[in-house]
C-alpha cells in the first residue's frame, strides 16, 4: 500500500479548512477525509465517532480526494496472516550454497502469556512430589502433577508452550496409573506399619457415683383461731386496764416492768450458761471414761479376761499382772501413806498420800481414784499436814475419814463439793499429840451418829463421834499404861464388835476392849520393831496377822501367845492383808519393791508369788485387796498406785473329792484355817 | 366509759402477744419488740383511705418478710374471724387503737 504522501494531505486539509467554513454539513468533509486516505481510513472512522460532537479537527496531512474517489469502492479481506510477520524470510542454504527463501513463514502472534505452576499429577515431577508428602489430596497432586510441565514449558518457549501443553496432557493421562498406583502403595505401606506401631489405651478409675439427698424437717407448724370483733377488742381492753391497775399496785414496791423484762432477759442468759456447763460436765466425764477405756483397753481387757495359762504350768506359783498405774503430778514427792477400797462401788478407793519422815513433813494429799479413770483422781484434796491414813465408811461411801501427821482427824463428805473436810479436829477438841497412824469407822452408835476410831503415838485409842456439826472424842483407852507405849496399828474384829488389837511401836500387841480403857485382855510379844499392820482373818473368828519391820510375817490364833506361822521376807514389812475371798491368802509388801503372796493352804513355808512390782529402789509402802476384783493395789513411796491382777494359781479355792459339791461359804474357810491351825497347835503341844 | 375513751386512746396496747421467742433464743426479742415497732408505724400515720389497712399491711408484710423470713401474712381489719397454720413461734395477735386487730404469722 503507497504511503500517503504529506504534500498532498497538507494542501487538501488546506483546502478543506476554507471549504469546511464555507459548506455547512460537517457529515460530508468527514465523509471526504476518510476516502481519501487508505490505511488512515480505519483511523479516521474511529476519529469521526467521537469528533462528532466537538469541532471538527483536520489533520494536518490529510489527503483531499474528489468526490468521485471518495465514492470509490474498495474491497478488504481479512485473514490470518500475521501483519506484522515478515514475508520474505531468507535462510542461507548449505546445500546450495546460496541464500533461499523459506516457503513457509510462522504467523502466530502470541498476545498475552501467563506462566503458571500447576504441574500434571502423572508427571515425572509431581510423582517426585508425592513421593516426598507422602499421601496428600487430589487437589495437591493435582497442583504437584500440573507443577512438572513448568520446567517443560521454559525450555521449550513461549511460542511452543501450548502444543507442550497439550502433549503434558496426554503424558498426564499416561502417568495417571502410575499415580494411582504410587497412592496405594502408600496404603499399603500403612497397613503394614500395623506391626510396629501399637496402641496403647487406658482408663483411669472412676469413682463410682454415690447419691446422697438428704430431707429436713419442715419447720413445726400449730393451727390458730380467734375473731377479731368490736366487742372483744373492748373486752380485751377492759381487762387489760384492771390487768395494769393491779400491776401498779404491786409495783410500787417491786421493781419497775422494764427491769423486770430485763431480770428475765437476764436470768434466761445466766440459766442458759450454767445449764450447758453442768449438762457438760456429766457428759464429759462419761466421755473422759470411754476415752480412757479406749486408750487402756489391752488393761481393761487384761483386767476383765486375762488368765495367765502359765500358771498350769507352776505348780504352787502364780505372777501378779500389772494392770493400771495411777499417779497423780503434785503427789509425785508424796509417798502414799494409806489405801482403803470403797465398799460400795468397788473401783473406787482412797489414796492417803504424805510423808513418813520426820524431817521432811509437807502438806499431803487425799485422792479418790477410780479403776475406770486411771489418768486423773476423781476427787482431789490438798492438805496441811501429811495424810496418815484413810478409811472410807462402809455404808455412807461418801464419808472419809483421816488421819493426820499432826494429830489432826477430819471427815471429809464426798457429796459437799468443798475443799475443806466437813469435821476436823483441833486442839481443843482432843485432836492427838503425835501422828494418827489409822483410823477405822465403826457402826454408828446408839444415837445413830457415825463414828470412828484413830490410834496414835501418842497412846491413845480414841473415839471420835459425828454429833451434828462437831466431832466430839472419848477416850477409849491409853496405852500409855507402858510409858514408852505408842500405838502403830490397829484392827477391829470383824465379828466382835468390841475386840480389837493395837500394835506398839515396840513390838507389842494388845487385845483390847472397848469397854475396857485401862487394861488390855492380852499381850503378845510379836515383834523386835514396831508393828506395822495388825489385820483380823476375814472369815476365821481367831486368828490374826501381823507385819512388822524387822522382817517378819506373823499369824497368830489369839487364844495363844505364840505365833502360828512365821515367815522372814528378807526386807522390812511395810503392810501385810488377808485375802477376802480365802482364809488362807495373804499379801505382804516390803521395803524391796516386792509383793509376796502366800496361801498356807497349798504352801506353808513359802511365797507363791514373790514378785518386784516397782522399780529398785522405791519402797512399797501399803497394800490392799479388792474386795471383788482380783485385782490388789500397792501404794509405793513415789506417789505411785499400782494395781495389779492376781493369777488363777493363787486364787485357787481346794479341791474337793470328785462327786462332792464344793462347799461355799465362810465355813470352809474356817475349816481350812482350822485343819491348819490343828496341826500347829498338835505340834506345839506336842513340843510343849 | 372512760375506760373505752382510754382504751381508744391507747395506743400500742396488745392483746396475747404470741410473740414467742424463736428457737435462737437471741432473734426472740429482736423478732418480738422489732415486729411491734414494724408494725405500729404504718398506724401512725394514717391517711385514712379505703385502702388504708391494704397499705398497712403490705408495709408490715415486706418488711417482715426481709427481715425474718420468707412468707409471712398480715391481716389487719375491725372485724373478721380467722384459722391459721403458723409456724411455731411466729405469730403475733394484737389489738390497736381500741378498734383494729392486727393478726401476722408466718407459714412459707
Amino acid at each position: 500500500m503507497p504511503v500517503p504522501q504529506k504534500h498532498a494531505a497538507v494542501k487538501t486539509t488546506q483546502e478543506f479548512n476554507t471549504r469546511a467554513q464555507s459548506k455547512a454539513p460537517v457529515a460530508k468533509g468527514v465523509k471526504v477525509i476518510g476516502r481519501k486516505k487508505d490505511d488512515d481510513d480505519r483511523i479516521d472512522t474511529g476519529e469521526e465517532e467521537w469528533m462528532q460532537g466537538k469541532t471538527l479537527v483536520k489533520p494536518p496531512d490529510q489527503l483531499d480526494l474528489t468526490e468521485a474517489e471518495l465514492k470509490e469502492e474498495l474491497t478488504r479481506i481479512l485473514t490470518a496472516n500475521n501483519p506484522h510477520a515478515p514475508q520474505n524470510i531468507v535462510r542461507y542454504n548449505f546445500k546450495e550454497s546460496c541464500y533461499k527463501p523459506i516457503s513457509s513463514v510462522d504467523q502466530m502472534a502470541v498476545h498475552f502469556v501467563l506462566e503458571g505452576n500447576l504441574v500434571h499429577k502423572d508427571s515425572h515431577e509431581a510423582r517426585r512430589q508425592v513421593a516426598k508428602q507422602g499421601v496428600t489430596e487430589d487437589m495437591i497432586v493435582e497442583d504437584v502433577v500440573a507443577e512438572e510441565e513448568k520446567p517443560d514449558t521454559p525450555v521449550t518457549g513461549q511460542l511452543e508452550g501450548g502444543e507442550d501443553m497439550a502433549e503434558g496432557e496426554d503424558g498426564g493421562g499416561e502417568e495417571r496409573p502410575d499415580s494411582v498406583d504410587i497412592r496405594a502403595g502408600k496404603k499399603e505401606q500403612k497397613l503394614t506399619n500395623q506391626f510396629n506401631f501399637s496402641e496403647r489405651a487406658s482408663q483411669t478409675l472412676n469413682n463410682p457415683p454415690r447419691e446422697r439427698s438428704c430431707q429436713t424437717r419442715p419447720p413445726p407448724r400449730a393451727h390458730f383461731s380467734s375473731t377479731a370483733n368490736q366487742w372483744e377488742i373492748y373486752d380485751f381492753y377492759v381487762e387489760e386496764l384492771q390487768r395494769q391497775e393491779k400491776n401498779k399496785e404491786k409495783q410500787k414496791a417491786q421493781p419497775s416492768k422494764k427491769e423486770e423484762d430485763k431480770i428475765k432477759k437476764k436470768m434466761i442468759t445466766v440459766e442458759t450458761q450454767s445449764d450447758d456447763i453442768t449438762k457438760i460436765t456429766k457428759v464429759s466425764k462419761i466421755i473422759e471414761h470411754m476415752v480412757n477405756q479406749n486408750t487402756f483397753d489391752d488393761v481393761a481387757q487384761d483386767f476383765r479376761y486375762f488368765e495367765d495359762a502359765s500358771d498350769e504350768f507352776r505348780e504352787q506359783e502364780g505372777t501378779l499382772l500389772p494392770l493400771w498405774k495411777f499417779q497423780y503430778d503434785r503427789a509425785k514427792r508424796l509417798s502414799v501413806t494409806s489405801l482403803c477400797w470403797n465398799k460400795k462401788h468397788k473401783d473406787f478407793f482412797a489414796v492417803g498420800l504424805g510423808s513418813y519422815d520426820f524431817t521432811k513433813q509437807g502438806h499431803g494429799m487425799l485422792l479418790f481414784n477410780s479403776l475406770k479413770n486411771p489418768t486423773y483422781p476423781e476427787f482431789i484434796f490438798t492438805t496441811l499436814s501429811s495424810v496418815m491414813c484413810v478409811d472410807i465408811h462402809e455404808n455412807l461411801s461418801y464419808l472419809v475419814a483421816v488421819g493426820f501427821y499432826d494429830g489432826c482427824v477430819a471427815v471429809y463428805n464426798l457429796k459437799e463439793h468443798s475443799d475443806q473436810p466437813a469435821y476436823m479436829s483441833t486442839a481443843k477438841t482432843g485432836k492427838h499429840t503425835d501422828p494418827v497412824w489409822q483410823v477405822k469407822w465403826q457402826k454408828d452408835d446408839l444415837d445413830s451418829n457415825h463414828n470412828f476410831f484413830s490410834v496414835s503415838s501418842d497412846g491413845r485409842v480414841v473415839s471420835w463421834t459425828l454429833v451434828k456439826n462437831e466431832l466430839v472424842f472419848t477416850d477409849i483407852i491409853n496405852l500409855s499404861l507402858d510409858s514408852t507405849a505408842c500405838g502403830t496399828a490397829f484392827d477391829f474384829h470383824k465379828q466382835i464388835d468390841y475386840l480389837f488389837l493395837v500394835g506398839t511401836l515396840d513390838g507389842k500387841i494388845h487385845k483390847c476392849s472397848k469397854s475396857y480403857s485401862s487394861q488390855f485382855l492380852e499381850t503378845y510379844d510379836a515383834h523386835n520393831m514396831a508393828v506395822d499392820a495388825v489385820r483380823w482373818n476375814h472369815h476365821h473368828p481367831d486368828v490374826f496377822i501381823s507385819c512388822s519391820t524387822d522382817w517378819k510375817v506373823k499369824i497368830w490364833d489369839h487364844t495363844i501367845t505364840t505365833p502360828m506361822f512365821t515367815f522372814d521376807l528378807n526386807a522390812a514389812v511395810g503392810d501385810v492383808v488377808w485375802g477376802p475371798y480365802s482364809s488362807t491368802v495373804f499379801a505382804a509388801v516390803t521395803n524391796d519393791g516386792k509383793i509376796h503372796v502366800f496361801d498356807l493352804s497349798i504352801n506353808k513355808f513359802e511365797a507363791l508369788c514373790q514378785q518386784a512390782v516397782v522399780a529398785k529402789k522405791t519402797k512399797l509402802s501399803h497394800i490392799e485387796f479388792n474386795p471383788v476384783h482380783p485385782i490388789l493395789i500397792v501404794g509405793d513411796d513415789r506417789g505411785y498406785v499400782t494395781s495389779l491382777k492376781l493369777s488363777p494359781n493363787l486364787r485357787k479355792k481346794p479341791k474337793e473329792k470328785k462327786g462332792q459339791e464344793l462347799p461355799k461359804g465362810p465355813e470352809v474357810e474356817i475349816d481350812k484355817m482350822e485343819k491348819l491351825l490343828s496341826l500347829l497347835r498338835e505340834s506345839g503341844s506336842n513340843q510343849a | 366509759m372512760a375506760e373505752t375513751v382510754d382504751g381508744k386512746k391507747e395506743e400500742a396496747d396488745y392483746k396475747r402477744l404470741h410473740s414467742f421467742p424463736l428457737i435462737r433464743v437471741s432473734v426472740a426479742y429482736m423478732i418480738s419488740s422489732s415486729s411491734l415497732s414494724l408494725s405500729l408505724p404504718p398506724f401512725i400515720s394514717p391517711s385514712r383511705t379505703h385502702y388504708f389497712f391494704q397499705n398497712a399491711a403490705r408495709m408490715i408484710k415486706e418488711s417482715m418478710d426481709k427481715k425474718f423470713g420468707s412468707s409471712w401474712h398480715v391481716v389487719i381489719g375491725e372485724g373478721f374471724g380467722f384459722e391459721v397454720t403458723h409456724e411455731i413461734k411466729n405469730l403475733l395477735y394484737m389489738f390497736f387503737g381500741g378498734s383494729l386487730a392486727v393478726c401476722v404469722w408466718k407459714c412459707s
